[in-house]
């Protein structure tokens, strides 16, 4: 359960104050499908890396699952992200030099698990996603979708309770971005919260509730 | 986030970037190298210095007359001498127990001739001990006879230059000598030794004391040398000496006492400093090599913006990344360690290979300093970039893709 309550996110540019989110309220449930539209430099992704605990806000308060969590130190906050959410970006993020396997491990490297278990995890996410005879390749061995996939595999790897995806599709072709999609509706439907961020009204119309985000400020479902 | 888990995520960063990462280990090597072979190369004059000097005798202790505060170094050419060190105060030297061996040394310059060829040498009146004191050794013939001191036998020894120069290819041992005004025979030739502290025993002529007291017209001598007894500490030797010294000369203690030790610890000392500056110039190269680094670092911390950002969205604390970083810095030195130390110990040998004769030997203590030096350095330099990975912002760090 993530709940907003009157955030506001302001950037300082030069002697300007300029105000990316004012007065967000929202709430969102467990499992819920949540897609966030609008024009670009509307404050979507700002949004997002609110929810995703990735920025502080300038005022307002977050809850989650009833704690507050606006004011925890920095590393409190990388241990939540780490245990209860899931990230999956436009450009993937896969780090260039480890394979599609180890890039899925990084998140249990981060959280010190045994490595016995590691492997086990790693190799069960991988072949969920259908990678199984890649696990080897390095990413600029692997094509747009199998990359997102592997991402995916990376964000769902410590079963996050919420999955956060910022334009997943976006450097997709239709085809593959399909695919991508369907696999973390897949995940929506087991119960993980589905929070993504598009401009391609044909995908944001797929969530069970949309929210239209314009000039920082949530203009109602759209 | 397990330990070897770092390191294992900061190794393969390094081989990611071969060609960068081999060339700092490169430079942190040469000057790991450099350090190591600079100062065993140092170690090694310093040895063979010390060497040299070994040569003299072992356990040798000088008595001068007069009275001169040293510690060390060149004798004083002209003592101020209240009371003449004789013969007789040499033999009262070599009657005490700690003294193994006496050698009277009586010191002028005199025509010498031979078959019609005449030269100037120097003349050095001694007893037998000198054989023993100097370690000296002959290339034909023997030294002056163990006997009663103030017999002035008509017997000498010469230097090897001294017979080449009046004899040639030609006879030498047993032919008549005229030294001065006095004639001896030629008992011995001394085999070729080169300058050992400061005087060519090659280029002179041995004869007994009191051959020389006679020649000379006087009873004082230019030095005693001594042997003491190598398992007393040579400070006690000198105290014993000063003792008896002084029982001889009414209370006076008049005498300068120059251990072989002390010499040595003086060029043991100077040759030790500037060992340690040359390996101090070589550290310098690990100071260049550890900017290297910080550089490389700098440089991969750009780079690898985006790689920061996700980790720290995924979940990684600041100081995870920083440890990572530093991690990474300190293999990259420890590496160039390494293979530093490798090269710098193949380099000694093969220099020991090509010269044979230097004592090369690698002071544990360069390669201790040199290690630790390199590593403090890779710390060092790469905290800056370690803090500047750890302190990005993961919302910007991620945009930059």
């Amino acid at each position: 359960m993530i709940s907003l309550r009157g955030i506001c996110r302001h950037y300082r540019l030069g002697e300007q104050q300029l105000a990316a989110l004012t007065d967000i309220d929202l709430d969102i449930a467990q499992g819920e499908y949540l897609s966030i539209m609008g024009p670009s430099g509307s404050g979507k992704s700002t949004l997002l890396n609110q929810i995703a605990l990735l920025d502080r806000p300038t005022a307002g308060t977050y809850l989650l699952n009833g704690r507050d969590v606006t004011s925890l130190p920095d590393d409190e906050l990388a241990r939540i992200r780490r245990e209860n959410m899931g990230f999956v970006f436009q450009f993937f993020h896969l780090i260039p030099r480890l394979s599609a396997a180890e890039n899925i491990e990084i998140p249990l490297l981060l959280a010190g698990i045994d490595p016995s278990l590691r492997k086990r995890k790693v190799t069960e996410a991988i072949t969920a996603i259908g990678l199984a005879g890649r696990s080897a390749h390095r990413p600029d061995q692997l094509s747009g979708g199998e990359r997102q996939r592997v991402a995916i595999a990376r964000a769902t790897i410590m079963q996050p309770s919420t999955l956060l995806a910022d334009e997943p599709t976006g450097n997709l072709d239709q085809a593959t971005g399909k695919q991508v999609i369907d696999l973390l509706e897949d995940l929506n439907r087991r119960g993980v919260t589905l929070i993504m961020v598009t401009h391609d009204q044909a995908i944001g119309g797929r969530a069970g509730r949309r929210i239209r985000i314009v000039d920082g400020r949530i203009i109602g479902a759209g | 986030m397990r330990g070897t888990d770092s390191i294992l995520l900061a190794f393969g960063a390094i081989r990611g970037h071969r060609l960068r990462s081999s060339l700092t280990i490169l430079g942190m090597g040469i000057g790991v190298s450099a350090v190591v072979l600079l100062t065993s190369l140092g170690n090694a004059a310093r040895s063979y210095v010390t060497g040299e000097f070994s040569e003299l005798g072992a356990n040798m202790v000088i008595v001068l007359p007069g009275r001169n505060e040293t510690t060390g170094g060149i004798p004083p050419i002209m003592g101020e001498t209240p009371r003449d060190l004789t013969l007789d105060d040499a033999l009262a030297l070599g009657r005490s127990p700690v003294i193994r061996e006496v050698a009277p040394v009586m010191l002028g310059s005199v025509p010498v001739s031979a078959r019609g060829l005449e030269r100037e040498v120097t003349v050095i009146g001694t007893t037998s001990g000198m054989e023993i004191v100097r370690n000296l050794r002959m290339a034909r013939g023997r030294f002056l006879a163990a006997g009663d001191p103030h017999l002035a036998a008509p017997e000498c020894v010469l230097g090897e230059t001294v017979r080449k120069e009046l004899f040639g290819a030609d006879h030498s041992l047993g032919e008549w000598l005229r030294i001065g005004d006095r004639r001896c025979r030629i008992i011995g030739v001394l085999a070729p030794s080169g300058v050992s502290l400061g005087s060519d025993l090659d280029d002179m002529v041995m004869l007994p004391v009191a051959s020389a007291e006679i020649l000379f017209n006087t009873s004082s001598l230019f030095r005693v040398l001594l042997q003491v007894d190598p398992n007393l500490r040579q400070e006690d030797a000198a105290r014993e000496i000063r003792r008896i010294i002084m029982d001889r000369h009414e209370g006076e203690d008049d005498i300068t006492i120059i251990s072989q030790d002390s010499v040595l610890a003086t060029f043991d000392r100077i040759l030790l400093v500037l060992t340690l500056g040359i390996g101090a110039i070589a550290g310098i190269s690990l100071a260049v090599a550890g900017i290297l680094i910080m550089n490389i670092m700098l440089v991969s911390v750009t780079q690898r913006t985006a790689e920061i950002g996700l980790l720290r969205a995924i979940g990684a604390p600041a100081g995870d990344i920083r440890r990572l970083f530093l991690i990474e810095a300190l293999l990259l030195s420890g590496l160039g360690t390494g293979f530093g130390l490798l090269a710098g110990i193949l380099g000694a040998v093969l220099l020991h290979r090509l010269y044979p004769l230097l004592p090369l030997a690698i002071p544990a203590w360069s390669v201790a300093a040199s290690a630790g030096t390199a590593m403090l350095a890779g710390l060092v330099f790469g905290a800056l970039p370690a803090i500047r990975a750890a302190r990005l912002n993961p919302v910007t760090a991620l945009t930059g893709r």
